[in-house]
């Protein structure tokens, strides 16, 4: 079975890999990806990692991208203008929780817009 | 007045020079209204950026601003990264195609980045962001015929400083809310050196 994608992105790496594993706990099929600080493994958010995020969590059936602040919005949006595909969107929700959520609903094996909706109801 | 290629190269390499001297004051100024990485986010961006240029030859204006803006977009690390790419990315399709750029392309240029950023930061003047300086140097620019270098810096100056006096409500300021007042924006401070040493490049060929 082919899942809805999920990626995590974060200014800290250590925020995302935590948040996986509390996911992984749950679910273990559904792709997830995190794109966490910067290139450099500072505080921060970058681009490469979050398109090379996208595209691995991307098995054909769309991605959903959660972010944390600030310039994690803005370098998503950036990498999506890169890849230019209409199968991924972002989603202002609590990153945690939305995640969780999200990752729960497509394990489900329900379409992107399914899980996005499901999503954006629950906040 | 005529910008080439190696004029916008030289433009890059002296906003380089300011940023990289003024590393610590731009990470100051971020320090009690946001998280205090500005001037490091902005060296380390900027100084990639013209590693890349100086290691290419150039025959348009545009090319020099899509390879920053690259850069930029990938090296800055903070809002300042896809703000500034995206800025000077719409700034190098504004002016594609041109062999050099006189003041009327050149204000055909900041305007384009100017919308850019609003686009990228869902902004507008009066945020407490560096929207504030772009925006009255891009009206600045749209009237050549009075235009001066001088006065450039002058209006990127004025606008920087009226920051302290603004409320931030966009960006990391906007958590500490009136607490933002009396500061001046790190983003603004940087855009000033980015006009100045712009400034000086005009200036040569005045
Ligand atoms: N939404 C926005 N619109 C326009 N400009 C913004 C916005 N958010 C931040 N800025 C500008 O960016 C500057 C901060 O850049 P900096 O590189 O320090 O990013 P940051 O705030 O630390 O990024 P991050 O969101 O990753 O924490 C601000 O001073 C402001 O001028
Ligand atoms: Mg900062």
């Amino acid at each position: 079975m082919k899942y809805v994608g999920i990626v995590l992105i974060s200014h800290s790496s250590k925020l995302v890999s935590g948040l996986l594993e509390i996911i992984r706990q749950v679910i273990h099929d559904v792709p997830i990806e995190v794109a966490g600080g910067t290139d450099e493994g500072e505080i921060g958010t970058s681009v490469e990692k979050i398109v090379t995020a996208i595209d691995r969590a991307n098995v054909g059936n769309g991605v959903l991208v959660f972010y944390d602040l600030g310039s994690a919005m803005m370098n998503a949006e950036v990498a999506l203008e890169m890849i230019d595909s209409n199968t991924v969107k972002i989603i202002n929700a609590p990153l945690v929780e939305g995640a969780y959520v999200a990752a729960v609903e497509s394990n489900m094996g329900k379409s992107l817009q399914d899980v996005y909706d499901a999503v954006m109801k629950e906040f | 007045m005529e910008l080439h290629a190696r004029d916008m190269v030289n433009w890059f390499e002296l906003a380089n020079e300011k940023i990289k001297q003024n590393k610590s004051y731009l990470t100051s100024l971020d320090q009690p209204i946001g998280d205090g990485d500005h001037g490091i986010n902005m060296a380390r961006g900027y100084q990639e950026a013209v590693n890349r240029l100086l290691a290419k030859e150039y025959s348009e204006p545009s090319e020099v601003l899509k390879d920053a803006s690259m850069a930029l977009l990938s090296k800055v690390g903070g809002a300042s990264g896809p703000l500034y790419g995206t800025a000077f990315l719409k700034m190098a399709m504004a002016v594609k195609g041109k062999d050099y750029l006189d003041l009327e392309s050149l204000s055909v240029g900041v305007k384009a980045a100017l919308d850019g950023l609003k686009q990228r930061g869902k902004s507008e003047t009066g945020e407490k962001t560096m929207i504030d300086v772009w925006s009255p140097v891009a009206t600045y620019f749209s009237n050549p015929s009075s235009f001066h270098s001088n006065g450039l810096v002058e209006t990127a100056r004025t606008a920087m400083e009226k920051t302290k006096d603004t409320m931030a409500t966009k960006g990391r300021a906007s958590y500490f809310k009136e607490k933002s007042i009396g500061h001046i924006d790190p983003g603004s401070a940087s855009s000033c050196y980015i006009f100045e040493a712009l400034a000086e490049v005009i200036g040569e060929k005045e």
